[in-house]
């Protein structure tokens, strides 16, 4: 039965939460009137208004020093902290509702750590679901930026610790003994004379502790029995099973498959079609007109993909129709400023790079289930913005947000994609017009050429130098306009950015040199395309800074020295020539190594992190092989060892794969490449037969690590070709 | 429509289905077996990739008329109820999970490898085509090395 229970520091009223986060009480509690302990809040420190701190960006020339996304999504998650749930259950549960999206970066198996060892429970009886689209977090519950356990390290701990603290002023009610005499461990309060009670058995009276007895500060980082300590996904052991459960896979009774029968060139639009063939096919119960297309909802998928190709549709011009890469990269190149002359008496080194457009590719298609009926709304869907996936599907049903209930689910990988939420409005309206539950799948040759892509880009680059220094260096990044309208896009929104310069301000916070390189210009100008791209992992730096890592290689050329000599010269700080020198160590650079075979090394920091790689690359035949992997991270707090190297190690097939293999051709307003026939991202026999991950620093808070390692990557990848080949590649992938 | 019988996963089972209906979506569809994923439909991801008779094949390009009589095994049925394979087992024990998706179709393959072939070499392994977008192919390298040895 539910019991009443006091609320002893409720949410701020909307008075108080209007007046800003400044107002707000520095010890923020929040316990809701559940029968069971539920704790929602627990704030320490002062809160910043993001309004006075983040609407300006800091100056030139390099304010991601200052302030990066991650900071902005740090701040976001900050104000909405005291909205996070974490529940102890009846029957011994520890459950943390987590605000992001799980795609395979791992985050709820870092998350379920760091919660199992703030509270004291094993891990085992930690569980992470994901939490529904919730307008209150609004931003705060985006995934992006490689900021996830770096914006819930502080909030997560500071509730798991409150929770902690409750818990145990409840037992030592039970007992009548002082709180200060008990210890908790493994979802377990113990008392000094053996007494145990578990967290479950005492949830309903810690709901209802008016002030915990004993300090609600998280544990020093010298107590951590988890964190850092290698662990498995929580979720291993389904994946392997296959008991995962995808969107297409959630149980969602009655939902028809449905696919859409799509336009031959980008956006193109219907403009008359003729159904009456395809509704006479077995299984076929419906066709729908959409904005993008013609949907069939059949019994089966195969019916529904059969009934597609019977659809006669005659399709408008796209948006881009009649513009081929060539259109685009004459566009790109008139947008590259002029260079700064070089002064008298100095040497330049110039490069120009080209990066073609590259489809995200996740393994799992676009997907989404909706149930769509009179005044309410129900979507099953993978997405990493899911308060922008749910407005879309109210706007597009003509719902109210508040009808609109959007569970995310599992992603299968997202590396930007699942920002943005097509499917899911595209069920929902398939629902809507046929008043049944649907389950929409994209083809592949859908998401390939429908689908979003990394904006093709050129660079060109500059650096002066003279007498063995580097005077100056000048990046000017031109390319097809980024579409950051979801997710962290959303938060720069949030945080006072507008709307045009989006992308100049996301540049200026994600860019800056690592390099003491005297004063360094680094500027992007995009050019507009009516074409759906997306932030691609790493976004900006994937190419930019992976060109700057190329230059460098060329500038040691120009001056005569190693590249990684050159590196470690003019490394701005101490802790990236750690970085640098452990896998110059451990992979034993300058080695003598054959003909045609080299070594590469490239390094960058962001996040807060730093990332340095070392590959060996085999180019002895016309189909180059990186044989060999070296990577060291920085990334301050290691929550999960194994996970980072995931990381780590998959960014490097993002390298190998990006440099070498993968892009897409923008042919006459369609993308060429339908599948991964012809998108060749890497595969087994591309990928190193040796990748070895070292971490080193380790103290103080997370820095990002999601899309840390890209750049580095594709630039020791690059750099290795270069020397292997004796050639300066500058179009990306090489073999396209 | 046409009536197939087959084994899945040690259980006879029949199935009213075109004759041209994928494997794939007569699992996902008809039989609500959902390990099988779906990431390309015409063979080259092979996130999809099941064993009929103990042979790794993608069944999003074979047709229920082609299995009749014979034994298909998906990631669900590789090893009995509640237990592991050695190979999922090894899956588990390298951490080579990250989105999961391609995961089952890698492990089928993986273990018909093994089946054929005990001690595969990096040039065998090599030759598996499954895609991870991921990039868990070290990983998965290590999990079929250690799960040669166990096997």
């Amino acid at each position: 039965m539910p019991l009443a229970h006091p609320v002893p520091n409720p949410l701020p009223s909307a008075d108080e939460a209007s007046a800003g986060p400044l107002s707000r009480r520095k010890f923020l509690t929040y316990v809701v009137a559940a029968p069971v302990l539920t704790v929602a809040a627990s704030s320490t420190g002062t809160l910043i208004a993001p309004g006075k701190a983040y609407a300006v960006v800091p100056s030139p020339p390099q304010p991601e020093n200052i302030l990066d996304l991650g900071d902005v999504m740090v701040a976001a998650t900050k104000q909405a902290q005291d909205l996070l749930v974490l529940e102890v259950t009846t029957d011994n549960r520890v459950v943390f509702r987590m605000p992001r999206a799980e795609v395979g970066q791992g985050i709820t198996t870092a998350l379920a750590m760091v919660v199992a060892d703030e509270i004291d429970a094993r891990l085992a009886d930690v569980d992470v679901p994901l939490e529904d689209a919730r307008q209150d977090l609004g931003t705060a519950q985006s995934t992006g930026g490689s900021s996830s356990v770096r914006s819930l390290w502080d909030p997560v701990r500071s509730i798991a610790a409150e929770a902690r603290a409750r818990l145990v002023t409840a037992a030592a009610k039970r007992w009548d003994l002082p709180a200060s005499s008990l210890t908790t461990r493994d979802t377990t309060v113990r008392a000094p004379d053996g007494r145990t009670a578990t967290y479950g058995s005492l949830t309903e009276a810690a709901a209802k502790v008016d002030q915990p007895a004993v300090p609600t500060d998280p544990k020093p980082s010298s107590e951590y029995r988890v964190i850092g300590t290698s662990t498995a996904r929580i979720d291993a052991r389904s994946i392997v099973t296959g008991a995962a459960k995808y969107a297409l896979d959630v149980n969602v009774p009655d939902a028809l498959p449905t696919v859409v029968a799509r336009p031959p060139t980008i956006n193109g639009k219907v403009k008359t079609y003729d159904a009456a063939a395809a509704l006479k096919m077995p299984g076929v119960v419906a066709i729908t007109k959409l904005p993008s297309g013609i949907a069939v909802t059949a019994k089966t998928f195969d019916q529904a993909l059969k009934a597609k190709s019977a659809v006669q549709v005659t399709w408008a011009a796209g948006t881009v129709d009649g513009v081929s890469d060539a259109d685009i990269d004459a566009r790109l190149t008139a947008a590259i400023p002029p260079m700064t002359p070089a002064p008298p008496l100095t040497q330049r080194v110039d490069a120009t790079f080209e990066f073609a457009f590259v489809n995200h590719a996740p393994m799992e298609v676009g997907s989404a289930v909706a149930d769509v009926q009179s005044g309410s709304a129900e979507v099953w869907v993978a997405s990493k913005s899911p308060t922008g996936a749910q407005s879309a599907v109210a706007d597009a049903t003509k719902l109210s947000v508040d009808e609109v209930t959007l569970h995310v689910v599992r992603g299968g990988g997202s590396f930007g994609r699942r920002l943005y939420h097509e499917p899911a409005v595209e069920a929902a309206l398939v629902s809507q017009a046929i008043k049944q539950p649907v389950k929409l799948m994209w083809t592949r040759n859908d998401d390939m050429r429908h689908g979003r892509v990394r904006p093709r880009s050129h660079h060109q680059l500059r650096a002066v130098h003279a007498r063995g220094d580097v005077l100056s260096y000048e990046h000017r990044m031109a390319c097809v306009e980024l579409d950051l309208g979801s997710g962290t896009g959303q938060a720069l929104v949030d945080a006072g950015y507008i709307n045009p310069t989006i992308g100049a301000a996301f540049f200026n916070l994600s860019q800056s040199c690592p390099y003491n390189f005297g004063p360094v210009t680094e500027s992007l100008n995009e050019v507009s395309y009516d074409m759906p791209t997306a932030a691609w992992r790493s976004v900006y730096s994937a190419q930019a800074r992976t060109a700057e890592e190329i230059l460098v290689d060329e500038i040691a050329k120009g001056l005569g020295t190693d590249p990684v000599a050159m590196r470690r010269k003019f490394l701005k700080t101490g802790e990236a020539r750690a970085v640098l020198d452990k896998v110059a160590a451990a992979g034993n650079w300058g080695r003598t190594m054959s003909s045609k075979t080299a070594q590469g090394v490239a390094l960058h920091a962001e996040y807060r992190s730093i990332a340095a790689c070392l590959v060996e690359i085999d180019c002895r035949s016309d189909k180059p092989r990186v044989t060999k992997a070296v990577m060291a991270l920085d990334v301050g707090r290691q929550v999960n060892p194994s996970g980072l190297r995931a990381q780590a190690m998959g960014s490097l097939i993002d390298g190998i794969s990006t440099v070498l293999l993968a892009g897409n051709h923008l042919d006459d307003g369609a993308f060429r490449e339908g599948s991964y026939s012809d998108f060749k991202y890497a595969r087994q026999a591309d990928a190193p037969l040796v990748c070895d991950v070292h971490l080193v620093g380790g103290t103080g808070k997370p820095g990002g690590v999601g899309e840390l390692c890209v750049p580095a990557a594709a630039g020791a990848v690059a750099n290795a070709y270069a020397r292997a080949t004796g050639s300066k590649p500058r179009k990306f992938p090489i073999n396209f | 429509m046409p009536t197939y019988a087959f084994t899945l996963n040690g259980k006879k089972v029949t199935v009213d289905a075109p004759a041209d209906m994928p494997l794939l979506w007569v699992l996902r569809d008809l039989l609500g077996v959902t390990g099988p994923k779906y990431g390309c439909g015409v063979g080259v991801c092979r996130a999809c990739t099941c064993h009929v008779n103990g042979k790794a094949v993608q069944v999003c390009t074979l047709t229920a008329a082609e299995v009749v009589g014979k034994k298909v095994t998906t990631i669900e049925g590789l090893a009995p109820e509640g237990g592991l394979h050695p190979v999922q087992q090894a899956w588990l024990d390298e951490d080579v999970a990250q989105c999961g998706f391609c995961q089952p179709g890698q492990i089928m393959q993986a273990t018909a490898l093994l089946n054929s072939n005990r001690n595969p070499s990096d040039t065998d392994i090599d030759q598996i085509m499954n895609v991870c977008r991921c990039g868990t192919y070290c990983r998965i390298r290590k999990a079929i090395k250690r799960a040669a040895s166990t096997m």
